[in-house]
């Protein structure tokens, strides 16, 4: 049928007086959205094809392109939106499941930026980070309640393994077949050099990155891909995935298109075919289950590497923080549900799930009125876009966190949020080798290591400012927050004051 | 000495580094201005293996033994401190270079007269625009 319902999203602008046809965004378009027309001396676009990934626009030596949201609209009204229309069109076409990547778009509340930090005035100093030591260093890991100390002072208390960073900021869960083998490359040496871990995700570890093992978490999920003895040996922790923030409650799905040799090498599954990971783990159906993987992990190394246990942050969440930080595990990551993804159906990612913020301040003080805080690290992920949100996130209680999108978007992500079409033109989510190659680890490991250290510095001027010099004073210190615009009910929930009310 | 060296494992053939030494030729500050409707000339240009995803930008070697100086027959190809410029007033156009050239580096320019790659050493500030351009940083300019 040639009738096509949906008209293109956006429109690829170009200034005529300014292009000089070089045809690099031909070139360089993995959508085959640009054309030169010899006989006209032109180039001309497709938008039906555009995504709004900006490789044109970025690599344009004339700045000639722009790509702009369509204006054309259907009469306005307010329950039934563009969207909703479009995807109804598109699911009367195809009779399958919409597919998103990327987190939840959606307007729903973004707490962080109701949030506001405090700062010393007259009656306590602040401190000049710049003149004066600051510490960011945090240790993972659960912490003993005492110490014990022989006759020659020395510790008889055995401590649990911990993990060190350097700034309470880890790169999250990405896995090798989702991104590519530049992008683990490039998060791999990023994390050497700053002094902190990247997350192999659930698709193993290419042996390429062993040496990186120290800054290395691997994680064990559901499908179990790429498990085995050296993996799990390797790797500084093990953490065992049981959600995640885009997709609560589902499993994964790895179009057998993307397991080239590599992949499936690595993943451990035929070439071809498609990696699946199962919404359970099928041996998991309770914490006691939970508790009996936490420790064959740790049997296996000898009880040497922490475990992290990472889930969504769902409804009934501090409950299960509860029981996971008596299951054994050493550290929790909690994914709120504007959490990224490769692919997610697009009702699961827009629709299940809490936000971070407001679950982080729940397992906070809940295991605190436990008694149990100490007995696991919290690691926050879902939508940490910046070092303000970063210490917000310590402030309502965690230990560190996660960033998955803000890593991706230092290594060149414009937010298309196509990744699950396996064509991403900037090298990242994709396994395609001309377009991988588009991804230079030496630019992007340096990209991502500047990241790191201009958040580290806005972290220490923070703090400082607030009169905190060390980071660990700062965690689950809420008075150093308040609210603005918010009800009664989300400041219970997240544990602060509105602004303008005092300590 | 500091030379152009190309990455074919970072070479993404987009050409842009063609439409860079154009410009650099130029001397004019728009791009737009410089080349527009123009056929552009350029001193590096990039290889394609056929079938395979490989290419990459072949520039001036600035060889250390020149066929291209031995072989030229007025006197305008010469090498000083190592780099091999073209004096375009005695150049008469024999393309005697041009054929004895192992990596095909040397080009006609538009009045007819050879043109080739001098490290951008008149135009550009300490880059040559090619690698200043590469967006991959798969040229590179660097002593080795």
């Amino acid at each position: 049928m040639s009738l096509n319902y949906i008209y293109p999203d956006n429109e690829v602008v170009r200034n005529y007086d300014k292009c000089i046809c070089c045809r690099a965004c031909e070139r360089q378009c993995a959508n085959e959205v640009h054309e030169y027309l010899e006989e006209a001396d032109k180039m001309i676009a497709d938008d039906a094809k555009c995504v709004n990934c900006h490789r044109c626009v970025s690599i344009c030596p004339v700045r000639a392109l722009k790509i702009v949201p369509t204006d054309h609209e259907f009469r306005k009204n307010t329950s039934w939106k563009k969207k909703d229309i479009y995807e109804v069109y598109k699911q009367a076409e195809s009779g399958g499941v919409l597919l998103s990547s990327m987190g939840n778009p959606s307007e729903f509340p973004v707490y962080w930026d109701k949030i506001l930090l405090n700062a010393s005035q007259v009656t306590n100093p602040s401190i000049d980070p710049l003149r004066e030591p600051m510490e960011t260093k945090v240790f993972l890991g659960a912490k003993e309640e005492s110490v014990k100390r022989g006759e020659d002072g020395r510790l008889i208390t055995k401590t649990s393994p911990q993990l060190k960073l350097e700034l309470p900021v880890m790169f999250s869960a990405m896995s090798y077949g989702s991104i590519s083998y530049n992008a683990h490359e490039s998060l791999a040496r990023a994390s050497q050099e700053a002094g902190t871990f990247y997350n192999t995700g659930e698709g193993g570890l290419h042996e390429d990155f062993y040496k990186y093992g120290g800054n290395t978490i691997v994680q064990v999920a559901s499908g179990r891909f790429g498990v085995h003895r050296e993996y799990l040996e390797t790797a500084a922790a093990i953490e065992i995935k049981m959600g995640q923030g885009a997709k609560p409650g589902i499993g994964g799905h790895l179009p057998g298109k993307k397991v080239g040799p590599n992949v499936s090498r690595t993943r451990m599954i035929p070439e071809g075919t498609d990696a699946i990971s199962p919404a359970p783990h099928h041996d998991i159906y309770s914490i006691e289950d939970l508790r009996q993987l936490v420790f064959s992990l740790k049997e296996a190394t000898a009880y040497k590497k922490p475990v992290i246990v990472k889930i969504a942050a769902v409804h009934n969440v501090a409950a299960i923080v509860s029981g996971i930080a008596r299951s054994g595990a050493d550290i929790v990551a909690i994914d709120g549900f504007r959490g990224g993804t490769g692919a997610a159906p697009t009702r699961i990612r827009d629709n299940v799930g809490i936000p971070i913020e407001v679950a982080l301040a729940q397992v906070d003080s809940r295991l605190r009125d436990e008694g149990i805080r100490d007995k696991i690290s919290v690691v926050a992920a879902g939508s940490i876009r910046s070092s303000a949100d970063v210490i917000k996130a310590v402030a309502l209680g965690a230990d560190a966190v996660y960033i998955g999108t803000s890593a991706l978007l230092a290594l060149g992500c414009h937010l298309c949020r196509t990744c699950n079409q396996g064509k991403c033109n900037w090298g990242i989510a994709t396994q395609r080798m001309d377009l991988v190659k588009r991804l230079n680890p030496d630019i992007g490991y340096k990209r991502l290591v500047n990241l790191m250290t201009a958040w580290k510095h806005e972290i220490e001027e923070m703090m400082g400012g607030m009169g905190i010099n060390s980071i660990e004073a700062l965690r689950g210190n809420r008075l150093m927050l308040r609210g603005v615009g918010l009800t009664d009910v989300e400041l219970r929930m997240l544990g602060i004051k509105h602004a303008g009310e005092s300590a | 000495m500091k030379r152009v060296y190309v990455n074919e494992n970072r070479c993404l053939g987009c050409h842009l580094c063609e439409y860079y030494c154009a410009f650099a030729a130029t001397g004019q500050s728009d791009m737009s201005r410089a080349l527009k409707g123009k056929k552009i000339r350029p001193r590096i240009h990039i290889e394609e293996v056929p079938n395979s995803d490989i290419t990459f930008a072949v520039s001036c070697r600035h060889c250390v033994e020149p066929l291209c100086v031995k072989g030229c027959i007025s006197g305008a190809l010469t090498k000083t401190d190592g780099v091999i410029s073209v004096d375009r007033d005695k150049c008469v156009s024999c393309y005697t270079c041009v054929l004895s050239c192992p990596y095909g580096c040397l080009v006609q320019s538009e009045s007819g007269v050879v043109d080739k790659c001098q490290l951008c050493l008149q135009t550009a500030e300490g880059t040559p625009r090619c690698v200043d351009g590469c967006i991959n940083a798969a040229i590179i300019y660097e002593e080795r």
